[in-house]
């Protein structure tokens, strides 16, 4: 239904070159978030795929098929922008028909498949407003809804929530997964936010520059990334990355210790620092520390911890919690 | 009361040029709307007395005037029809990146520029004319009868005229309206299944619906006076195939020398202006709301 396979997928818009031969599998029903920081090329990659952008070199295959010359609309794919793209003139009822309406369906059976996929998003009462009588929250619905109704064997994101509110966006994310649950269909959902992909994927795809830096699940890549980008990239707050002499006593040119990996005390430990700034949420505590002969660093603690601006603490990394990495960057 | 206060202000700040926009506009119609009231020959100083419709009565049975009517809308119906569907089809084209798109724009949009007295002429005697014209030229080298343009098709001919005139106006406004369409539109239009005349027609041209109501508007405003690009080309003739209601006045006014009767014809103009944007503002004008 909607395998998706890359085969050294290159990009060049004139001189420069922004996709560096990409190689990726994605199978049936998977949930594969493409995360980087802008301007890796995650977006670029998508459009690719969608068949938005030509591509300079390589194949793309989608169930088996060679697509990299088919049009957009022949590779059954449908696409969520991420500034929703919605017909304004049209009602919303409209909207999500457009599709159906092209692909040259009758009314009645369009008619139906509105009702349906409005059901399934809670747009039922607004399918006769126009775009710009919605909220934000809405329209990204109404834009899902369009790309449902369609039944394409595998869904594109492009930053879908990027324009939602805090609070919406959990709400979106929490519905785009729950989505994923019911349909089962391949999704790839473009984000540089890691939050998002750690909830929401089955398969992280980090890209830097153009390159895919490490794919693997979410937990794969928080346990054991492949390098210093990738360890820096996913999780939050980022790793602490200690060059110099801790280092080399590791045997590595860099270490990086998570903040939750830390164990935290007041009388002694391995470091010892001052503390810079204390954030104390309740449910956790951050400590911006200053460690003598390593420089600063973030540390974690669950629950609460007494410390305050100006208190010496005491850091220890956890036993077989230090990542360490190579001259090359790569872990060792 | 800082709102109140600025309202009072600013009310008092726009009363000179509300006032002298008013006098401007009021004095000349209430003089119009006396004169045509009036038996006012300027061949007979002296002699102006009350005469009640009777001026109305004369213009309105005159036989040239619902020539005149006819060819008036013809006119304005004729110029709208090529420049908004030529206006789409030029913005179109100035859309897409090409060498030299800044020259070619400006050229495009030169016609705008010059006098409706001097294209006309133009027209008349380098283009249209049937023994020096370029027209002529081109028929006669494919060996065909050159047409005489102002004398066989006079009101086609104006209609031409000022098409071409107005066209960079339309063009402008619609190749704005459509570098304002959102690309993200277009092509999830195109992830959609649309194929580029689907795109154009349900994604392109309601987005061009508020563009094109406003070159609409505008230019039956202007459209409905036309006057110089007639009276340098035809005066109106033969006969009275060329002549439109603004025409018409003129001769009554300065060819008959009766002032009360242009008047009255003053009178009908706007009353048939008005008429008309009523019409127009019930079919298109729901697209500018926002």
């Amino acid at each position: 239904m909607g395998a998706i396979t890359l085969e050294n997928v290159v990009k060049r818009f004139g001189e420069a070159q922004v996709i560096h031969g990409v190689d990726l599998e994605i199978k049936d029903g998977e949930f594969v978030v493409f995360v980087g920081p802008s301007g890796c090329g995650k977006s670029t990659l998508l459009r690719l795929i969608a068949g938005l952008e030509d591509v300079s070199d390589g194949r793309i295959v989608i169930d088996g098929q060679d697509a990299t010359d088919l049009p957009p609309a022949r590779r059954r794919l449908a696409m969520v922008f991420q500034s929703y793209a919605l017909y304004p003139h049209m009602s919303v009822a409209r909207n999500i028909g457009f599709p159906l309406k092209m692909a040259g369906m009758d009314k009645a059976a369009i008619e139906a498949k509105v009702q349906g996929a409005a059901k399934i998003l809670n747009l039922t009462d607004y399918l006769d407003r126009k775009p710009g009588q919605l909220s934000g929250g809405q329209r990204q619905r109404v834009a899902i809804g369009r790309a449902i109704v369609r039944e394409p064997s595998a869904f594109l994101f492009d930053e879908p929530l990027s324009n939602l509110d805090a609070a919406l966006r959990v709400n979106m994310r929490l519905e785009i997964s729950e989505l994923h649950q019911s349909l089962a269909t391949t999704m790839i959902y473009v984000t540089h936010d890691q939050v998002e992909a750690m909830t929401m994927a089955d398969k992280i795809v980090v890209l830097q520059g153009g390159k895919i830096e490490q794919v693997g699940s979410p937990l794969e890549l928080y346990r054991n990334p492949r390098n210093k980008f990738v360890a820096g990239f996913i999780g939050s707050p980022a790793m602490n990355m200690v060059e110099g002499a801790e280092a080399a006593k590791a045997g590595a040119t860099t270490i990086g210790v998570r903040p939750e990996h830390f164990v935290m005390s007041h009388e002694s430990g391995q470091w010892r620092g001052k503390v810079g700034v204390a954030e104390h949420l309740g449910s956790d505590t951050f400590l911006h520390v200053e460690v003598e002969g390593v420089g600063p660093v973030t540390a974690r603690a669950t629950g609460e911890f007494e410390a305050r601006h100006g208190d010496t603490v005491f850091l220890t990394p956890e036993e077989g919690r230090v990542y360490r990495f190579g001259p090359d960057g790569l872990a060792l | 009361m800082a709102t109140l206060h600025t309202k009072a202000a600013a009310r008092a700040m726009m009363s000179p040029a509300v006032i002298l926009l008013l006098i401007w506009m009021a004095v000349p119609l209430a003089m119009t709307l006396y004169f045509s009231f009036l038996r006012y020959n300027l061949l007979m100083p002296g002699m102006e007395e009350y005469t009640g419709f009777l001026n109305y009565e004369f213009f309105l049975t005159d036989p040239a005037f619902p020539i005149a009517l006819a060819n008036t809308l013809m006119l304005v119906g004729g110029v709208l029809l090529i420049t908004v569907v030529g206006g789409v089809f030029l913005a179109i084209l100035l859309d897409q990146p090409f060498w030299g798109q800044g020259i070619v724009r400006l050229l495009a949009i030169a016609p705008f520029f010059v006098m409706p007295t001097v294209s006309a002429l133009v027209w008349k005697n380098m283009l249209m004319h049937p023994v020096n014209g370029l027209f002529a030229w081109i028929a006669r080298s494919f060996g065909a009868e050159p047409v005489d343009w102002l004398s066989s098709m006079p009101l086609f001919s104006i209609i031409i005229i000022v098409a071409w005139a107005w066209l960079p106006f339309a063009t402008l406004i619609i190749l704005t309206a459509l570098q304002s369409l959102d690309s993200d539109q277009k092509e999830a239009a195109e992830m959609d299944g649309a194929g580029p005349v689907s795109i154009f027609l349900h994604i392109t041209l309601p987005h061009l619906a508020r563009a094109l109501t406003v070159v609409i508007l505008i230019e039956t405003i202007f459209l409905l006076s036309v006057f110089a690009e007639i009276l340098v080309t035809t005066s109106g003739g033969p006969g009275n195939a060329s002549t439109n209601i603004a025409y018409l006045i003129y001769t009554q006014a300065l060819l008959q020398f009766d002032v009360g009767t242009a008047s009255a014809g003053g009178v009908v103009a706007v009353i048939l202006a008005n008429i008309v944007a009523i019409f127009l503002i019930r079919m298109i004008g729901k697209n500018l709301e926002t």
